[in-house]
């Protein structure tokens, strides 16, 4: 017997917003969050253009032992657990009490290991790294440190899955509570956004370079598109089984039904419609529902040409007969990379809550592929019982999630 | 640099990267306990001093070093060395 397993806590620290409601309303106001990073020019990158993301003060929140070994992608999931545990009503001493696990995806921490080894180069002495920098620069830098400060006692570990590693975090998540190995998890993804980060990206000419007009450079699906913008911050989803949240009266927010993944087996870079459409099938195959069922599709589409082309193929593939409504958030937000998977469920979900399709932006002309599905370009007001959520990553590793209303 | 800079220098360090209370920063008292320091905090302490006066505290100096005096007597006599050298 499986357990249903529902989510019961979000959080977010992105460049739409620092909490749950800034976020809302930038997703309603179909509001870009890209600009400019002029270091980046500096440092000879092709585009200076990423997303936007506040660094939080944690001094006076988080003792000096917790924000040493905190790297920038930590500080921001650190943030958006604070906010999930909270509506999720999770407090330190029912988390000390219970086994609580955490699952998280993140596949870098670029600024803290390049900043390391410049230390190093210089001063010859590792001792004069300080003690923070090795749980700074570790993949697992957000759980080794989440776990630490929450004290957590389940599951605990990261996954690394390029683009992919968020939504496979809380689709693993799903997994253990569904076959009943743990009750709560808090799951999510981090990305840090800075120019250490991203330079080997943008030297594959990835990145979009309409830096004269930062807000319509992301334009997922638009025949113009010229390249993706990166992005980050962190993003919190705290599932449990449908029991446990009952028991402890816990606010149930939506439901996971469904978790497909897949490895194209092709190329380390290019998309694979096949891949997809196999990831597709599963998620739907675990939830048990048909194509038509599906009211939405935020889609992983990234504004790449290659990307959005086989992706627009692959919904056209198995959603060709329903034409649910498909937007990607990262016309607003750019690519959030290994914490994309998460906070696209974030945002899908705050649509369902609130009743309406967060628009697809700076789509004015469709290609061949996308011009066969439904793109919402306005925010469309509309109820969502069911929405899915892609992620696909380099090394070709897909990932499908499906949620649905709790009614 | 004064002794009396130095002790300055040490005592804004100790609140700010610390987070000592000020008051609770007596000469007399005993540095360990009152900074409650770890394994991991020497290794911080070591690089706030290096990055504040210059030169690379080892382990074995700390044996010696009780009190708050007894560390800013050690740090003003490491930097009048290496003034001197």
């Amino acid at each position: 017997m499986h357990n249903r397993v529902v989510i019961t806590g979000l959080g977010i620290w992105s460049c739409l917003g620092k909490n749950l409601e800034e976020v809302k309303d930038s997703l309603y106001a179909g509001k870009s969050g890209i600009g400019m990073d002029m270091e980046r020019k500096e440092w000879g990158y092709r585009s200076g253009l990423t997303g936007i993301v506040q660094r939080p003060e944690l001094k006076g929140i988080l003792d000096r032992r917790a924000r040493v070994g905190l790297s920038e992608e930590a500080e921001y999931a650190y943030m958006a657990t604070l906010e999930a545990m909270k509506n999720a009503k999770m407090d330190m001493s029912w988390v000390e009490k219970n086994e609580v696990g955490i699952l998280y995806g993140n596949d870098s921490s670029a600024k803290a290991v390049s900043e390391a080894i410049d230390t190093i180069r210089i001063k010859k002495d590792t001792t004069l790294l300080g003690s923070g920098s090795i749980f700074q620069s570790m993949n697992c830098t957000v759980t080794m440190n989440l776990s630490t400060i929450f004290k957590l006692k389940g599951v605990n570990f990261t996954i690394s899955a390029a683009c992919a590693s968020g939504s496979h975090a809380i689709g693993l998540g799903y997994l253990m509570i569904k076959w009943g190995l743990q009750k709560h998890i808090i799951c999510g993804g981090a990305q840090e956004v800075n120019p250490f980060a991203f330079g080997s990206f943008d030297g594959l000419s990835a990145f979009s370079v309409r830096e004269n007009d930062p807000a319509r450079a992301s334009r997922p699906f638009d025949k113009d598109r010229d390249g993706l913008i990166p992005s980050g911050g962190a993003a919190t989803v705290i599932i449990e089984s449908y029991e446990s949240a009952m028991e402890r009266g816990a606010p149930i927010l939506a439901e996971i039904v469904g978790y497909g993944f897949s490895s194209n087996g092709e190329h380390i870079s290019n998309s694979s419609v096949d891949g997809q459409i196999r990831s597709l099938n599963m998620a739907l195959k675990d939830a048990g529902i048909d194509a038509a069922a599906i009211d939405y599709i935020n889609a992983h589409a990234t504004s790449t040409p290659g990307g959005d082309f086989a992706e627009a193929q692959a919904i056209d593939a198995v959603f060709g007969e329903s034409k649910p409504m498909v937007s990607s958030t990262k016309s607003m937000t750019g690519h959030e990379c290994w914490m994309a998977g998460a906070s696209e469920i974030v945002y899908s979900t705050l649509m369902m809550q609130n009743n309406f399709v967060a628009p697809n932006i700076n789509f004015e002309n469709p290609d061949e592929a996308s011009a066969k599905l439904n793109i919402v370009s306005k925010t469309t007001e509309k109820n969502i019982d069911v929405f899915l959520s892609n992620s696909f990553g380099f090394g070709g590793t897909n990932s499908s999630l499906i949620i649905k209303k709790i009614k | 640099m004064t002794q009396e800079e130095i002790i300055e220098r040490i005592n804004a360090f100790l609140v700010d990267e610390f987070e000592v209370d000020a008051d609770k920063i007596v000469p007399t008292s005993n540095l360990r306990e009152t900074l409650e320091l770890d394994s991991l905090d020497y290794v911080d302490l070591v690089v706030i001093i290096e990055s504040n006066f210059g030169f690379k505290v080892v382990a074995e100096d700390f044996i010696n070093i009780h009190t708050f005096q007894d560390f800013y007597d050690y740090v003003n006599r490491k930097v009048a060395e290496k003034a001197t050298a």
